[in-house]
């Protein structure tokens, strides 16, 4: 018995070695580093344990904007792309023809690269010099004037990101929808249709409740990967995110560890871990709302 | 009677040109959707074939060109190291997807098959591990391959990105999906546990072996964050940092078609991988999660 | 509502690239279901039966032919506007809502002149529930009631818009074997209290025999014949009716007819006038035979099976179609258990003739 035990456990080691000495240990050490206060990183030392480092942070005018564009992303891009892949779903379900090809085309910016696709939004976008780019050119059509979205007004540098991290996300939400509506069985369909159900009617009464777990679980995972948002940023306004003023809270987290304001792990730490307590806030948040809205099923009951 | 028939007949009539309009109304949407998707690319694909002084003259963006050119691919290849950033992350993705899949494989094995004391209560922590946010553990990670002196090697790169919770959990699940009666008669013909593992479970399990693999070849070509911290020295930039120094450093700065062609290098070999696999990648991702 | 049938027709198109001709699934189906009765639709699984079905209640529309509810043509109609019930094989019953929601489901769909107030459809959802006998249930979701329950509350749904026609596909099929016992008494019960005429497709003969006003065998989409239960059973149009009909089945000979004598193997077995001399496959019901000393039909003796009431003598032959021949006789009779042989004398009106090649049945005048 003993020696079957010791060889399951040598099966085990080298994932328990991997994980601890790189996500164990780290997870118990960032906590420690967001207490250090002063932490030289030449010098390993510091001279004081304390809440200094989140008191630095919170009052740190990068991070507070990071904080205002994280949200600001969040709120706009988490609903609208929902919704579209919602109704691109629904569209690409009610359809024979074409489904095929339309599923392949909409699933191709997931295995793209989101820095090399994000440079071509960022040419898409931007005005230069020499020419004011592609999107103005359409904006001229409908007589609008010229905008930088990528060194311009905020606003517009923000409708950028929203619109490139909605155009990112969106293959893996259309993917989980439509597999969600051919999963609701059909008989369903057959039975409200005897009773003449209107479409919208079965469409909000039947439809949306039996897929509601997976736009549960969409609207989760939407939140947190928002919160996350980094590699969009750098895409379209570059590494020097603090100084275009759309920096987020993970890019302020890497700035304050390495670059060209880095060097600063206890600082990065304390962001960090604030950075999870509002993602674990907000999943909670969504959990409870869940209970109440959401059909689970046979599970629940 | 006769009156309720035309009556029917008229709002069936009316019905079918509802349908009518419906479909083209989908039919807009999708096409819409899809050249909101495919523009990029398409965009990518025409600035990388323009030649540098004809995209530079162009005052308005021209939607096609008359004179393709593949001067960009090679100035992409000569002026700056594009083919040591492919080699470079070739290697780091088939390093990485190997050592991975030895590492999972072998984990979700003991948790699918062997018994040993702990076993629950080792599998619950683990899979609370999952919880952790990747952006947490970073930092200290960053440090300790710092402290090692291991910052522009490929170990550095690679060993962090080595285990995956979530794949060891996915590979388990299946594992035990595979009846308890294969193990037990493989058991009474003297075969090892090893042997059991290479020669019946592998095989039985292939396909999510080859979602898992596929999952993390995407991973890999598009990690960007940890290479970023991680290397500093060109020699050991991946395609997602390679591009990033080709934008703010590389050609000069406006030689776009240059950069393009170097977009469409970077991007073609996944768009390919996906073509030619695409119901398992599809299948992956449905079951596998989530970007990044 | 009388039900009218035209030469209905649908074919499918080819499944696959592989077998790319046409499916065709109903072929040519004629009837008139009389008004108040109930049918069931009898034949094993891709015989057209379910197809039938739904393109009584408009789910399909056919490729050709009419249906006519009464004197109203509906064949172009949708579903809804024919005013029909189903219950279909699953129940689909809405997982997430109450029973009561799913009743009033319909009745919420109205619209126009035929709008209910919302205490006129709480009347119509309990006096549905309160005839199929789920009014303690209406609170409940459909994961907490049994399968006999969501049944019920399945035939409440389809009823609650009083429909003209019920329809019912497969209903006991998803129930137990005691279950299905009370089941079926309750969906004849119902439809007797209700009038409504009522369709079931079953592929269970004994399901079908025992409820319906009238049965319809079908095979491979043709309707091969229509009529009640017994006179069905007791003068099958076909061979494949005769081998559908009965449990144990019918016992299948080949044989063929000499001077209007019937001959299975050497033995002329029985008096067939008027039958043209031929090869003949001949049917015999079990209980058509009569163990009797001189019987004309010898069969080596393998064993009795004991059903309490009545006994079961396993035998055979070598003209037998079938691997052994059943024969049900009355527990009292002796039989000589460690005979080798055992004869038997046949019942006429039990017996049987089929055209070889065809299937089709060969009558002649019975005696008895």
């Amino acid at each position: 018995m003993e020696k079957k035990s010791f060889k399951a456990w040598l099966y085990l080691l080298p994932a328990i070695l991997f994980l601890g000495f790189f996500l164990v240990y780290p997870l118990i050490d960032v906590f420690i580093y967001s207490f250090e206060e002063g932490y030289n990183s030449a010098s390993q030392t510091y001279y004081g344990i304390g809440w200094y480092n989140y008191s630095y942070v919170l009052h740190d005018p990068y991070f507070l904007q990071a904080i205002k564009n994280t949200f600001l992303l969040v709120i706009i891009t988490v609903p609208l792309s929902t919704l579209l892949a919602l109704l691109i779903s629904a569209a690409l379900s009610s359809i024979k023809p074409l489904r095929r090809a339309f599923q392949t085309i909409y699933f191709l910016p997931y295995v793209t690269n989101t820095l090399a696709v994000g440079l071509v939004f960022m040419i898409l976008f931007k005005k230069t010099p020499y020419t004011d780019g592609l999107i103005n050119l359409m904006l001229a059509w409908f007589g609008a004037g010229p905008v930088d979205f990528i060194d311009g007004p905020y606003w517009a540098k923000m409708f950028v990101l929203c619109f490139y991290t909605i155009w990112v996300v969106m293959p893996f939400k259309i993917l989980i929808l439509t597999g969600a509506l051919a999963s609701v069985d059909q008989s369903y369909y057959n039975a409200a249709r005897v009773d003449g159900t209107s479409r919208f009617r079965i469409f909000m009464r039947i439809t949306l409740p039996m897929i509601s777990p997976m736009i549960f679980y969409l609207v989760i995972t939407g939140f947190i990967g928002a919160f996350k948002a980094y590699s969009d940023a750098v895409a379209l306004f570059g590494t020097n995110l603090n100084a275009a003023g759309m920096n987020t809270i993970v890019g302020y987290v890497y700035d304050m560890l390495y670059g060209e304001g880095g060097g600063y792990p206890s600082y990065a730490s304390a962001a960090a871990i604030l950075l999870f307590i509002i993602v674990l806030t907000i999943t909670c948040i969504n959990l409870l709302v869940s209970r109440r809205k959401v059909y689970y099923g046979k599970a629940n009951n | 009677m006769e009156k309720q028939t035309t009556d029917y007949q008229k709002t069936i009539r009316a019905e079918r040109q509802q349908g009518v309009l419906r479909n083209i109304l989908v039919y807009v949407l999708l096409f819409l959707w899809a050249v909101i998707v495919l523009f990029p690319f398409y965009w990518m694909l025409l600035t990388s074939v323009k030649s540098y002084g004809s995209y530079n003259a162009e005052h308005t963006p021209s939607f096609f060109t008359l004179h393709p050119t593949l001067q960009n691919y090679q100035d992409a290849f000569t002026a700056v190291p594009l083919g040591r950033y492919l080699a470079n992350t070739v290697f780091f993705t088939v390093v990485t997807t190997a050592a991975m899949l030895l590492v999972i494989t072998l984990a979700a094995f003991a948790f699918a098959r062997l018994k040993f004391t702990g076993k629950n209560l080792t599998f619950t922590l683990f899979l609370s591990l999952m919880m952790i946010p990747n952006e947490l553990v970073i930092i200290t990670n960053f440090v300790t391959i710092t402290n090692l002196n291991m910052r522009n090697t490929f170990s550095g790169l690679i060993l962090p990105s080595i285990t995956s919770v979530f794949y060891i959990y996915l590979l388990k699940e299946n594992f035990e999906q595979v009846p308890d009666e294969l193990y037990r008669a493989a058991k009474v013909d003297g075969t090892s546990d090893l042997k059991y593992l290479l020669r019946v479970l592998m095989p039985i399990c292939r396909p999510t072996l080859i979602t898992v693999t596929i999952l993390k070849v995407i991973e890999c070509w598009n990690s960007y964050v940890w290479p970023r911290l991680i290397t500093d020295d060109p020699n050991y930039y991946l395609v997602s940092n390679g591009i990033q120094e080709i934008r703010e450093n590389g050609f000069g700065r406006e030689n776009i078609p240059a950069m393009m062609a170097a977009v469409v290098v970077i991007s073609a070999p996944l768009i390919v991988l996906f073509l030619v696999f695409r119901n398992k990648v599809m299948a992956g991702v449905s079951r596998g999660g989530i970007k990044g | 509502m009388k039900i009218v049938l035209q030469d209905l027709t649908k074919t499918f198109p080819g499944r696959s690239k592989k077998e790319p001709s046409e499916v065709v699934a109903v072929d040519h189906f004629n009837f008139e279901i009389p008004d108040g009765k109930l049918i069931g639709l009898l034949g094993p699984s891709g015989c057209g039966k379910s197809t039938t079905l739904n393109l009584l209640c408009g789910l399909l529309s056919p490729t050709d032919g009419r249906i006519l509810f009464g004197d109203e043509d509906v064949t172009a109609l949708p579903p809804e506007r024919r005013g029909v019930g189903m219950v279909f094989q699953n129940y689909a019953l809405y997982p997430h809502l109450t029973v009561r929601q799913n009743i009033l489901f319909p009745l919420q769909n109205l619209k126009g002149k035929d709008k209910l107030t919302k205490s006129a459809m709480n009347e119509r959802a309990k006096t549905a529930a309160r005839l199929v006998q789920i009014e303690e249930l209406m609170e409940r979701r459909p994961a907490e009631l049994s399968g006999g329950q969501q049944q019920r509350v399945a035939i409440a749904r389809a009823l609650v818009k009083m429909p003209r026609v019920l329809l019912l596909d497969e209903p006991l099929s998803n129930l137990d074997a005691r279950l299905r016992l009370q089941t079926r008494e309750e969906i004849r019960r119902i439809q007797q209290e209700t009038k409504i005429t009522t369709v079931f497709v079953t592929h269970d003969q004994d399901e079908a025999m025992s409820i319906s006003d009238l049965i319809v065998v079908m095979c491979k989409g043709v309707v091969q014949q229509i009529g009640k239960p017994q006179d069905v059973y007791d003068d099958p149009a076909n061979l494949f009716v005769a081998k559908f009909l009965g449990t144990p089945p019918i016992n299948v000979f080949s044989g063929k007819v000499c001077s209007e004598q019937l001959l299975i193997g050497e033995n002329a077995v029985l008096t067939v006038p008027d039958v043209p001399d031929q090869e003949v496959l001949v049917g015999i019901r079990p209980e058509g035979f009569i163990p009797t000393p001189d019987g004309p039909l010898c069969c080596t003796f393998e064993g009795v099976e004991v059903m309490g009431r009545d006994i079961s003598v396993v035998s055979n032959h070598v003209n037998s179609e079938n691997a052994s021949i059943r024969s049900i006789i009355t527990a009292e009779t002796p039989i000589d258990t460690t005979a080798k042989t055992i004869r038997f004398s046949l019942k006429p009106s039990k017996v049987f003739l089929f055209e070889k090649e065809s299937g089709k049945r060969i009558r002649f005048p019975k005696a008895e």
